[in-house]
């Protein structure tokens, strides 16, 4: 095992910082010390909180964290933003409403860019969460980019997801059904101040009560005030509940076989593309082949087979 | 994989304008840079732990305060002490000439005052960033 991996098993901050950097920047080192820290992954508890733009995520992980703070547990927090297309840059801004977390030895924040992955998370995310697992992090935040409909990755990652809602989307709530609304293990409502919160709640159940009467466990619905720390221990109190009910049923191990699934998927992917069109041995016959389409000397389908069947045979 | 550069722009103490600070970070944004962004009223303790843990090349520091002499020199200060010496730190704000000299002997590599390019900020990263 090299140095920076086991500087991580020591929780040693700087390291932890360092080993995320490689990772998101598929540095050879990342991938040695990744192999050793695997191991003595798999204690942290992971919470996926996922919901629209302003709908106070970050203010209610900050409430979070204090809570478990407070009953002496270890808390990482992976706040994701995303990148833009154009620049390749990102502004991350998600720390903004946690400053007072900023100088607490027991937290742990990583800003992250999407970096051109769609769905909500980044690339590196699972490699985010191993790292702050075996650190000796308790529990795990992760805070996906604020969501239209589809971006509904987080359950890949998340041992319990937490959909965020607020008051006065009205009709919207039932145009996306589809894809948000399907995927959360806790509903909140945040920002339960303002005016409309019995509707939205009211609307939220309707849809539990269409979509999951055949479960056996009905979906809760919290209502919270991140900002005034209204409503946060109860939702803690769900999130365990959740907690309980997965290993009591064995979904526990399912889902987190699941992640795996994503991880190496996710990896076998990144490698798979880094190698055909970062490293050498490819770059020079995709720059031509792509003339060679445009030019409709051959088809794009013809073309990846020629790619493709250097791998592949 | 391209390696970004990524900077954290912070301001420190009880100064409330941050126009300055988010026009510079849209700017570094578009230079295809990752800049984190904590907003106001930041110690020079909540600074560098923030820079440690986001791993970052930069810290921008904006001040319109006049207590840069005291806040920036904080800043590089205890991230000596913490033995960082591979953090290129930057100020911006209203500094008077006469106070630049000793900020880039304290370790304020560049200071950027009212009317400077947006380009020249991300020209002087680029060029002066240090890994």
């Amino acid at each position: 095992m090299n140095d920076i991996a086991s500087n991580v098993l020591n929780g040693e901050p700087r390291s932890i910082a360092r080993l995320i950097t490689l990772a998101e920047n598929n540095d050879p080192i990342a991938t040695d010390a990744m192999k050793g820290i695997h191991p003595k992954t798999g204690k942290a508890y992971v919470i996926g909180i996922t919901g629209v733009m302003g709908s106070g995520k970050s203010t209610l992980i900050f409430e979070l964290t204090r809570e478990y703070r407070k009953k002496g547990l270890k808390v990482g927090i992976i706040a994701i933003d995303p990148t833009s297309p154009f620049s390749g840059g990102a502004l991350l801004g998600d720390r903004i409403r946690m400053t007072e977390l900023a100088t607490d030895e027991g937290v742990f924040i990583r800003s992250m860019g999407t970096r051109g992955m769609l769905g909500g998370l980044t690339s590196a995310v699972y490699d985010v969460v191993e790292i702050l697992d075996a650190s000796g992090k308790d529990i795990i935040l992760v805070e996906t980019v604020g969501v239209g409909q589809a971006e509904v990755d987080v359950i890949k990652i998340a041992d319990t997801t937490l959909v965020v809602l607020v008051p006065g989307l009205g009709d919207a709530i039932q145009t996306i059904k589809a894809g948000i609304m399907e995927i959360a293990d806790i509903y909140v409502v945040n920002k339960a101040d303002r005016s409309g919160v019995e509707q939205t709640v009211a609307e939220i159940e309707s849809l539990i009560d269409i979509t999951c009467s055949d479960k056996d466990r009905k979906i809760p619905v919290i209502t919270t005030v991140a900002k005034e720390n209204i409503g946060t221990a109860d939702l803690l109190e769900e999130i365990e509940n959740h907690k309980k009910y997965l290993k009591k049923t064995k979904m526990f191990n399912v889902q987190r076989r699941k992640r795996y699934e994503a991880e190496l998927v996710e990896i076998i992917r990144k490698r798979l593309m880094n190698f055909i069109f970062d490293e050498s041995t490819f770059k020079g016959k995709v720059e031509s082949l792509i003339d060679q389409i445009s030019k409709k000397e051959i088809d794009p389908y013809t073309a990846s087979e020629e790619i493709l069947g250097k791998i592949l045979k | 994989m391209e390696k970004k550069i990524r900077v954290l722009v912070a301001k420190p103490g009880l100064d409330g304008h941050d126009r300055g600070a988010k026009v510079v970070a849209r700017a570094l944004r578009d230079a295809g840079m990752e800049v984190i962004y904590t907003g106001l009223h930041q110690t020079a303790d909540m600074i560098v732990e923030t820079a440690i843990q986001e791993d970052v090349d930069v810290i921008g520091l904006s001040l319109l305060s006049g207590a840069h002499m005291t806040l920036f020199v904080d800043v590089t200060k205890l991230l000596k002490d913490r033995g960082i010496d591979n953090v290129l730190v930057v100020g911006g704000g209203i500094v008077p000439e006469e106070d630049v000299p000793e900020l880039k002997k304290a370790g304020v590599a560049g200071v950027f005052g009212p009317g400077t390019h947006c380009d020249d900020i991300v020209n002087f990263i680029k060029t002066n960033v240090k890994r």
